[in-house]
Formats: structure tokens, C-alpha cells, sequence
């Protein structure tokens, strides 16, 4: 359709084997948006800050909007949609919802990526710990307070103890 | 039967209103599973982006799309000429607002741009990203204009009328008066006065500005998925401007990514979308980017506020005097116009106080920059600020503690019905218990002797207190009496199924306050059925009642009482049934958790489900004339105040470090009365996340422009927005004071942490400079304006005035100049000219 080369392309997405011509410049959240259909994930202010597009590339969180797809042969990729099959977080999601921790639910799929990952790297972390590493995900809606309460609440729970 | 007993009182089945429960439509958001209008995709779907103008004001004299149409994937090029004629130009007045004047919009303008960012082409294509690519193409010839940047000169001779036929920039003024204002002044034992700014930002809500409109030529119908809270009114808007009839018009909105007030406006590239769609006969997506949302969703609070209040000897205050300027942008906005903010402000300020002699002036007034509108707790921040600023002014003049003065002049409880000098009815409000309550979170005591402790060694904490009204349940006197079609009634059809659930439509909607978890907890508790069955439907034109959608916080009070009249006729209906086939007195049977029950005995009768399958496959059965309407529809408005007000008081602690500038956010309080709490769990959260968006106004955001008109903040990277590490946690404690208004009694909550926040952070702040006699009365508070305010840096002020003519913005009272954002360099580069104007 234009004149951007497009790159073939082969890697794995929530388990599932892809291989797709893709153009250069797209970014994996579009990749993965548009080409896959993965709506999960969500577009916010595709300048890396607000973290709606944050999913996982080997293991490490990434924004969506900062990597290009065509960039990622070989690698693993997994959104908020394989999480959730797998019932990797399922007590995070279980929190964020008891807690009321996601209300208009649009920053919610990279919140709870990041807050797994903070959960992975630091099992005990503390109210700032949490605020600081959830730091790069803007939710408008909750001031945060109820999404530092669900996270602390499931570290505590991992960890054998009764929540805050 | 038509009663609701404290639901906390009891512990019974199905008592649902007044507890923490989670919301139903959370599962599919925590999975990523929800649908926003982005999400959608559909055949021969078409993508548009918009050609936006580089220039503040300019003339457009050319428009050549002949590049950009031949790009592959390209589909069409509109400039306003061609949309023109398939729409209606609209004109945002409400005649209640006296003397109020704008000029005539288009989806595209015909002849001029008037802000940097205003869409002047559109572009469809396959993709967005050719569309884009194609933008990038469109060669328009513009003829530079002088603009009307500076608000505070917009109405000077000098400055050109942005609008000629308008015959100035002066949208609308207003003075609010009562009392004796003069001689209160001359005779006050002390008088305190500040110049307040309250600088203009934008909601940046997380999903963007979205919709997709596709029209089908065969039947004639047009179908809109919009992120907007107010569907009804936007399939009037559509109907009306794109001339056809309303009933061929569908506004659906799926999940919402927020919307905070910004999406309950008439955008014109929305308008666009819409027109195109119907043109082309097919669907068209548009979503704003980051940029577009910085330059073209609705700013607001751009305001600067002479202030001065009179107090006696005893610590009265006796009377409060404004003055307010705001500039609006080159349109007022349709169709709540954005002439509502200022007139807010004269209505609200002094609010909380018991004071007889009042005088608030506002003049709303064009200028070439983004238009500004109604943004979540309008004129509230405002209002509350100045107020607010000058409690504290007079106590520190009259050598009080702020709460003791804030004891001898809040309004007293036990006194309402009453009016207020600004002339706003208040039902029953709680200043005294509340500011009680909320003392008795907050150790003031306790506070007090840390800051005296720590000022010891060097460490600057402040209090800062703020008490606030907030309006909500607004009637028609908000819109409907000006001439806007905006309903200030809603609607609730309760529905019993053949499987004995229920279905509840409400015309109130959903962007994630929690709308349909409150409208399931109370018809599950109305009709009498486990919660978990009840299903909720909102914002769906042709499938809910009609209704005006969520804003100005009425969808707890309006919607959820319409709910719960909808839902107790269904009860009333399904007992009728149930009394014939049990042959019993209807009036002797309850409906409980799905069963009917005898009333006295609590004894189970009969499965709703049963009486379900009986009335909708074996109506033979029952006698011929017995009515069956397992449906009804109930309607709600208030009647006898034209606003729900409802009050509270928010407290901060913070540290200012007064090497840096910076403020440090230790802790924040909240206690608010909406009346009857429907679920606390998402009135906690309502009133966090707004106190968390007003902090948001007080210390980080702010929508810069260059003296020229530019807009010098388009991405989240130079526009600042709280994040996680910088918020502190929030207390949030409450008073419960039902209105008589309605059954339920519930009053709005939405807005009521934004109203009070930005006044609490700077009382702390002012609080925490006391020993330096440094105050800031500009928001943002930046570093730069702190230090500013301390005299170890310049004061630079203000941005948008003409270089070398600080004074005409800052009048005597201002004891220093604040500063202005590190971001707005002398010479600005045109951050809308790179990004969309190209050449």
C-alpha cells in the first residue's frame, strides 16, 4: 500500500505462533491491536509516559507504543489477554475489582501488568515501593490509593498474610 | 410498601442499597475484555484524520488536496465547504444566560481557523496511518491573522474582534449581587485581598476523544459508537444538524475510558465524522491522538479572580467581593456553552458561609485559543480556592486559628432551608459536623505541634483546610430553561424476565463511576431479587429511556431514583399477579430474594420464577383482566430546588521544601455529605480520584501557550498529570444528609474531591511559607512560582501577556508575582506547525 518496506516477521503472542509481513514502522501495540486483534491493551498517549499499551516481551514490560514490531522476531509477547487465560494474576484482577482499583478500566490492562511485575521482581513491597513502581501507569480515575491497596493487599496475601 | 429503611440498620436478604459491593461490569476490564469505541471494527470501515490549522487565527485562502487524494489508500478529501452542505451550523447561547452571544460553528470552518489545533480538512482513508500520511500532504495557503491570545486584553481597543459580526470579544458578563457590599466594606474591622489564577488545563482522559458513525443509505439510518456520557443529547445533536429525523438516529456507547465532563460536549470533528459517514454511506472511525486531545478536547479554568473579604472585629466575615475574567477560546461551546464555568463561579463563591452583603462579577470573553467548557466540578475549584484563600487571609489578619474562623462563619447546621447571598437554595447541608468530623480524623492538635517541631529544624510543613458546596441533581434551571434540549429528567424500565431476572435500562450511563453497579444494587433491592440478577443496560438510544446521561453528578440522585420508583412498580405489579394466584391480598405478600414470601410470616410462597413462567407462556391461567405488566418505566426530576447542593470539608498535609520549591504531599482528608450513599466503596473512590484530579490542577498541569497563541504542551511528557508516586493517601470520612427530594435521598459525589482539593493544597502550602510571609495565589503551584513566591527566583508572569507588561495582569493585591512553567520559552517554536501543519 506504500512505499514503507515491510518485514517478515515470526514470533509468539500469548503462546500462539505469528508470522506476518509487517510494515517497519508499526508499533507493537498496533501490531497487536490491528494485525492481531488483542484489543486488551490500549493506546494512551503513545509517547511511552502513560502506560495504557504496557505488555510483556520476554519476560520484561514494555510499552507498546515505543517498540516496533518488526523489531521483535523471535521473541515472546504476552498482553493482558494471555495473563488472564492462563490465570497468571487472576488474584490481582480479583483484587482490583473487590478493591474497586479500576474504573473506567481503560488503564487497567497495563496496571495490572505492571503491578505483576512489581509483584515478580519485589514480593514484599511496601505502599511506596508500589506507588513508585506503578509510577509510569496514569489511571485518571482512582487517585491510585485503591490500586496501592490491591496490589499491597495481594504481596500480602502471596506472602501467607491477611491484607491491609 | 414504598419505603426504604436504612439499609445498614438491618441485615435482611436483598438489602443491597448502602453496602460495598463490586461492580458487576469490573470482571471484563481486569481482563482486558471490554469494548471501547477504538475496539470496534467493521466492514468497509474507513479511517479520518484532520488537517489542523498551525496558526492561532488565520484566513484560509487555499486548499489543495491534490497530493494528498493520490496517495495510495487514500479515499476522499472534505474541506468545510463540502461538509457545509450537508450540516447545520449550530450557536452555543443559553437565553438564560442574559446578553450571551458566540458566533456560528461548522464541522470545518468556511473561511478562518480561530485556534491553533481547529480542524480545517479531513481526510479518509483506508487506514489512519495512511490518513495521516496523507494530512501530511494537504498544501493550505493561510493568510496570518493578529489574535486575541490574552484574556486579560481581549477586550481592549487594540485587539481585533475575533468574530466581526460579534462586534467584540465580551461572550457574556454577569454580576451577582446582595446586600450592601460598599458599606460593609467601609465599616469592616479588617479587610483581606488576593488576586487568585486558576491556570487552564484539560481532562486528559485516558482513551481519547473517540467515535464511529456509520450510516446505512437504505434504511436511512445513522448508527454512532461515541465515547460520550450524554447519548440522548448527542442523537438530537446528530438528528438536528445533520437534518434528519431523530428517531434515525442511534448513539450507542460502549465502555468509556473516562470522560470527566470532556466527552459531554459537541466536538466539531466529531461532527465531521458524523457528516462524512453519512456522505460516504459507510463507516468512519475517528480517534484524537494524544496531540489532538491536548489541542482540541476542551480546556477549562483558565480564570484570574480579584478578591477581597470584610470581617469584623469578632471574626465575622461580612462581606466577599469578586471579580472574575475568563477566556474561553473562540466559540462557546455547544450546547452547554462555556459561559456556565463563570457563571458557577458568581454563584458559588462564599458558598459554605453564613455573610449577608456579596458582589460577584464575571466576564467571559473570546480568544484565539483552544475553546474552554464545563471540565468535572465546573467553576467549583474556582470559587472554592478564592474562598477558601480568603477564610485563611482573615484569620491570619484577624489573628485566628483558620478552623476557629471557619467555626464562626460556616453555616450552621439546623438552619436550612435557607438561600445564600449568591442566591443558590440549599436543602440541608452539614458544614459543622462535617468540619467536625474531620477534625476528629486529622489530630489537628497533633499536627500542629509536628509543624511547630519540625519548623525547628528547618522542615516546612502546612495545613490547609478548605470547606466547599458542590452542586448536583441539577433541574432544568441548569440548561433545559435556556433553550438547550439536555434532560434534566431521567428514566429507568425494570423488566422481570421469564427466568425470573430482571433487566434495568436506565438513560444514565456509564464511563466508570460505577452507574451500573448502583442502578443493579438498587432495582435488586426494589424488586426484591438476588443482586446477581439483575443486569444492567445503559447508554443505548434506542433501547434505554430517555434521559440526559451522567454529568454534573446527577446519576446516583436522578437515575437512581428513577430505578428504584421503576423497580418497586415492578414489585407492585409482580404482587398483584401473585396475589391472584395465590389468592391472597397483594398487599399481604412481599417479594424477597426471588420469592414471593408472605409479608408477616417471611414464609416462602412461591418462586418469582414461577409466577414469571406462569404470566409470560400460561397467561391462560390467570384471570382475563388481570393486569401482567412485568415491565414499567418510571421517571424522575426534582421538583423544589433547581440543585441538590451538597457540602464537605477536605484538609492537607504537605512539606514544602523551600530550597527546591517543591511541594511533598504527606496526607489528604476528605468528609462529604451526598446524602444517601448508595455502595461507599465507589463513593471512596469517586471522591479520591477527584480530589487526586484537582491536586492534578493545583501543582502540575496547565496548558501553556506562547505569547503568539501556541499551545506549547502536546504530549503527556511536557503536560503534567499526577502519577502514582507523587499522590499521597486520602481519608475519606462522611456525613449522611438524604434529601427529601426523593425516596432514595441520594445526592452526586462525583465532583465533590475536585471541588475542595486545589484550595486545601494551597492553604497548605500558604501554610507551610507563614514563617517567610510568602504566599502563592497562581495555579499551578510549580517549584518555580513557590520559589518565586520566597524571592530566590524571578517572578515571570504571566506567560500570555505581551513581554514587559506583567502589571496589567496582576493587580495591587498580589503580594508577588508567581512564575510561570520552566516550558514556556520567550521564542516558541509551533508545536501544532510541526505536527500539523508541516509546511
Amino acid at each position: 500500500m506504500s512505499a514503507i518496506p515491510d518485514i517478515a516477521v515470526s514470533l509468539t503472542v500469548n503462546g500462539e505462533r505469528v508470522s506476518r509481513r509487517i510494515e517497519a514502522r508499526r508499533h507493537l501495540i498496533d501490531f497487536l491491536r490491528l494485525d492481531l486483534g488483542l484489543m486488551g491493551s490500549h493506546t494512551g498517549c503513545e509517547h511511552g509516559v502513560c502506560g495504557a499499551c504496557t505488555v510483556r516481551v520476554d519476560g520484561r514490560i514494555v510499552r507498546g507504543c515505543l517498540v516496533l514490531a518488526a523489531s521483535l522476531d523471535g521473541s515472546q509477547v504476552e498482553t493482558i489477554e494471555g495473563v488472564s487465560d492462563s490465570g497468571e494474576i487472576v488474584d490481582l484482577q480479583e483484587a482490583f475489582i473487590a478493591r474497586n482499583a479500576c474504573q473506567c478500566g481503560y488503564c487497567t490492562s497495563g496496571m495490572l501488568m505492571t503491578a505483576a511485575d512489581l509483584l515478580k521482581a519485589n514480593p514484599r513491597p511496601t505502599r511506596e515501593e508500589i506507588r513508585e513502581h506503578i509510577s509510569g501507569n496514569y489511571c485518571r480515575c482512582t487517585g491510585y490509593h485503591a490500586i496501592v491497596d490491591a496490589v499491597e493487599t495481594v504481596a500480602a496475601k502471596r506472602n501467607g498474610r491477611a491484607g491491609p | 410498601m414504598n419505603e426504604i429503611i436504612d439499609p445498614r440498620s438491618v441485615d435482611r436478604p436483598n438489602s443491597y442499597i448502602g453496602k460495598s459491593i463490586p461492580r458487576p461490569n469490573a470482571r471484563k476490564l481486569v481482563e482486558g475484555r471490554g469494548q471501547f469505541v477504538d475496539d470496534i471494527v467493521m466492514p468497509r470501515m474507513v479511517h479520518v484524520a484532520f488537517v489542523r490549522s498551525p496558526h492561532p487565527h488565520a484566513k484560509i485562502l487555499r486548499i489543495d488536496g491534490a497530493e494528498a487524494i493520490a496517495m495510495p489508500g487514500v479515499v476522499r478529501l472534505f474541506t468545510g465547504a463540502d461538509l457545509a452542505k450537508h450540516c447545520e451550523p449550530w450557536v452555543a447561547v443559553l437565553a438564560h444566560l442574559k446578553g450571551m452571544k458566540s458566533a456560528p460553528q461548522l464541522p470545518l470552518p468556511l473561511e478562518r481557523a480561530t485556534w491553533a489545533g481547529e480542524a480545517v480538512a479531513a481526510v479518509v482513508a483506508e487506514t489512519r496511518a495512511v490518513a495521516e500520511d496523507a494530512v501530511a500532504r494537504v498544501r493550505i495557503e493561510y493568510e496570518p491573522l493578529p489574535a486575541a491570545v490574552d484574556m486579560e486584553t481581549a477586550l481592549s481597543p487594540g485587539t481585533p474582534a475575533i468574530h466581526p459580526d460579534l462586534g467584540d470579544n465580551l461572550c457574556f458578563q454577569r454580576v451577582n449581587e446582595s446586600g450592601k457590599v460598599d458599606e460593609a466594606f467601609a465599616a469592616a474591622h479588617k479587610v483581606v485581598e488576593a488576586t487568585f489564577h486558576s491556570a487552564r488545563h484539560t481532562g486528559v482522559t485516558l482513551e481519547p476523544r473517540s467515535i464511529l458513525a456509520d450510516y446505512n443509505r437504505g434504511s436511512a439510518k445513522l448508527t454512532v459508537y461515541h465515547a460520550t456520557q450524554a447519548p440522548h443529547m448527542m442523537q438530537g445533536v446528530f438528528a438536528k444538524h445533520l437534518r434528519m429525523p431523530e428517531g434515525d438516529v442511534r448513539v450507542i456507547c460502549s465502555d468509556i475510558g473516562g470522560s470527566y465532563g470532556i466527552k459531554v460536549h459537541v466536538y466539531p470533528d466529531e461532527v465531521a465524522t458524523a457528516v462524512i459517514a453519512k456522505i460516504m454511506a459507510r463507516p468512519v472511525k475517528f480517534i484524537a491522538d494524544r496531540l489532538e486531545s491536548f489541542a482540541t478536547d476542551i480546556h477549562a479554568r483558565d480564570h484570574r479572580i480579584t478578591a477581597r473579604m470584610a470581617v469584623d472585629a469578632e471574626g465575622r466575615i461580612t462581606a466577599i467581593d469578586i471579580d472574575d475574567l475568563t477566556g474561553i477560546g473562540p466559540y462557546s461551546v455547544y450546547p452547554r456553552t462555556s459561559a456556565v464555568e463563570g457563571n458557577q463561579v458568581v454563584n458559588l463563591v462564599g458558598g459554605p458561609y453564613d455573610f449577608a452583603n456579596f458582589r460577584a462579577k464575571t466576564t467571559v470573553v473570546f480568544q484565539n485559543k483552544t475553546p474552554t467548557c464545563q471540565y468535572r466540578a465546573v467553576g467549583h475549584p474556582i470559587a472554592t480556592a478564592v474562598t477558601e484563600g480568603l477564610v485563611d487571609l482573615a484569620a491570619e489578619a484577624l489573628g485566628l486559628d483558620p478552623v476557629e474562623l471557619r467555626r464562626r462563619n460556616l453555616m450552621q447546621d439546623g438552619t436550612y432551608p435557607r438561600t445564600s447571598p449568591a442566591g443558590m437554595k440549599f436543602e440541608g447541608l452539614s458544614h459543622e459536623k462535617s468540619l467536625d468530623t474531620l477534625l476528629g480524623m486529622i489530630d489537628y492538635a497533633g499536627l500542629r505541634a509536628e509543624q511547630e517541631r519540625l519548623r525547628a529544624k528547618g522542615v516546612h510543613r502546612g495545613i490547609g483546610l478548605a470547606s466547599f458546596i458542590e452542586l448536583t441533581n441539577p433541574s432544568p434551571f441548569m440548561y433545559g430553561i435556556g433553550g438547550a434540549r439536555i434532560s434534566a429528567q431521567d428514566g429507568c424500565t425494570v423488566r422481570i424476565d421469564p427466568d425470573g431476572s430482571v433487566m434495568a435500562a436506565t438513560g444514565v450511563t456509564e464511563q466508570g463511576q460505577g452507574t451500573e453497579a448502583i442502578i443493579r444494587q438498587i432495582v435488586a433491592e426494589a424488586v426484591g431479587v438476588p443482586i446477581g440478577e439483575v443486569r444492567v443496560i445503559t447508554g443505548d438510544t434506542l433501547t434505554t429511556p430517555y434521559g440526559g446521561g451522567t454529568w454534573a453528578c446527577r446519576g446516583a440522585g436522578i437515575g437512581g431514583e428513577a430505578a428504584l420508583q421503576s423497580g418497586l412498580a415492578v414489585k407492585e405489579a409482580a404482587l398483584k399477579v401473585a396475589g391472584a394466584m395465590l389468592q391472597a391480598q397483594p398487599d399481604a405478600l412481599d417479594l424477597i430474594d426471588g420469592q414471593i414470601v408472605e409479608r408477616k410470616t417471611g414464609q416462602a410462597r412461591m418462586p418469582l420464577a414461577e409466577l414469571a413462567r406462569i404470566v409470560y407462556f400460561r397467561g391462560d391461567t390467570l384471570p382475563p383482566d388481570l393486569p401482567r405488566e412485568l415491565m414499567q418505566t418510571r421517571h424522575f426530576i426534582t421538583k423544589e430546588y433547581p440543585f441538590a447542593f451538597t457540602n464537605g470539608v477536605q484538609a492537607c498535609w504537605l512539606e514544602v521544601d523551600i530550597d527546591t520549591g517543591m511541594v511533598n504531599l504527606l496526607k489528604h482528608w476528605c468528609v462529604e455529605d451526598c446524602g444517601r450513599i448508595i455502595n461507599p466503596l465507589l463513593v471512596d473512590e469517586q471522591v479520591r480520584g477527584g480530589i487526586v484530579q484537582g491536586i492534578g490542577g493545583a501543582l502540575y498541569e496547565h496548558c501553556v501557550y506562547s505569547p503568539e497563541g501556541q499551545l506549547l504542551v502536546g504530549s503527556m511528557a511536557d503536560y503534567l498529570v499526577p502519577m502514582a508516586a507523587e499522590m499521597p493517601d486520602i481519608e475519606v470520612g462522611h456525613v449522611e444528609t438524604p434529601t427529601r427530594e426523593s425516596l432514595l435521598g441520594a445526592k452526586g459525589a462525583g465532583e465533590a474531591g475536585t471541588a475542595g482539593a486545589p484550595a486545601a493544597v494551597m492553604n497548605a502550602i500558604n501554610d507551610a511559607l507563614k514563617p517567610f510571609g510568602a504566599k502563592v495565589f497562581a495555579q499551578p503551584f510549580t517549584p518555580e512560582r513557590i520559589l518565586a513566591a520566597l524571592g530566590k527566583v524571578p517572578a515571570r508572569w504571566p506567560v500570555e501577556s505581551p513581554a514587559g507588561s506583567p502589571s496589567a495582569a496582576t493587580p495591587a493585591p498580589q503580594p508577588r508575582a508567581p512564575g510561570v512553567q520552566a516550558q514556556a520559552a520567550e521564542k516558541s517554536p509551533s508545536l501544532l506547525a510541526r505536527m500539523f501543519g508541516r509546511r
